[in-house]
């Protein structure tokens, strides 16, 4: 019936690619230290990775549309906030938001969530997961969101 | 100002092991019941996969929560080289207590990793093949944390 909806929360996904390269150095360390704490990824020539992003909405759906959001507009936003900044670039050198830090798999999806969160309006942002190979990956959550067992989410 | 963010760093590893599902506390027919093909006597195999989240703070000098070759090099000498190649039931010392199904599989790996000294561990998710899966966070039922 209309009007008489349950306010279920449902947890909306969309996943990118992007390809970028990057390299690990610290300049307070020096190279020996450098090489022993980040090893073949201190390469001064950098390497890359095919990095797969998925971004989690959470939000109730909209009767009039069956939508959390419009999944065309959050693929504007991920195209816009990361593709256009991350994709095919050279990470240390070319993305603002990374500069002063290490483009590790952490530091990158906290730079993403930072770039998403104000920009998802309907809903809101629950998780980002950066793989940066299909065997290592970052999930980043709000602390406002909880932890994942936050807002009764099945698992 | 913005709330600061959680951040997880899951990691993916395999190892290969066979088991038997039989429980001391049925009878045969029940065993054979209750487990079907799991069941047999000479047991069988699977391609475990492996994924482990930790926490912590963001070193700001390295960017990481934990560095890879200290987490690899602890679950390598944790599970992965105990598990690997192995029949669980005989060469785990756990499971000759309980039965290896990949739920206890799960918790056992949780409760071997919780000693990882340089970042808190989060959780412990196993597939037993690429159609189940399994995860545990040490959370006692129904109790959710803020």
């Amino acid at each position: 019936m209309a009007g008489d909806f349950l306010h279920l929360m449902v947890y909306l996904t969309r996943k990118i690619e992007f390809s970028a390269s990057h390299l690990y150095h610290n300049p307070a360390f020096s190279a020996e230290e450098n090489r022993r704490v980040f090893g073949k990824c201190n390469n001064p020539h950098g390497h890359g990775h095919n990095y797969v992003l998925e971004v989690t909405v959470a939000g109730e759906t909209d009767p009039a549309t069956g939508m959390v959001l419009d999944l065309k507009e959050l693929k504007e936003i991920l195209q816009r906030e990361v593709s256009d900044r991350m994709d095919h670039r050279f990470l240390n050198y070319e993305v603002p938001e990374l500069a002063g830090q290490i483009p590790t798999c952490e530091n990158i999806a906290a730079v993403i969530w930072g770039l998403l969160e104000s920009k998802i309006t309907r809903g809101h942002l629950y998780r980002v997961r950066l793989y940066e190979t299909p065997d290592l990956f970052v999930d980043c959550y709000g602390e406002t969101n909880g932890s994942p067992a936050h807002k009764g989410e099945v698992r | 100002m913005k709330a600061p963010m959680k951040l997880h760093l899951w990691r993916r590893y395999r190892f290969c092991a066979s088991h038997r599902l039989h429980s001391a506390q049925l009878g045969e027919e029940e065993n054979r019941r209750v487990y079907g093909k799991c069941n047999n006597p000479f047991g069988h195999g699977h391609n475990y996969v492996v994924e482990v989240a930790v926490s912590g703070a963001v070193d700001p000098s390295t960017g990481m929560i934990a560095n890879l070759a200290d987490l690899d090099a602890f679950v390598e000498s944790e599970i992965i080289e105990p598990f690997d190649h192995k029949y669980l039931n005989q060469e785990i010392a756990e499971f000759r207590a309980s039965i290896p199904t990949a739920e206890n599989i799960c918790i056992e790996i949780f409760n071997r990793l919780q000693r990882f000294p340089h970042a808190r561990l989060e959780r412990v998710r196993v597939e037993e093949t690429g159609l189940n899966s399994f995860e545990y966070a040490g959370e006692l039922a129904g109790v959710t944390h803020e």
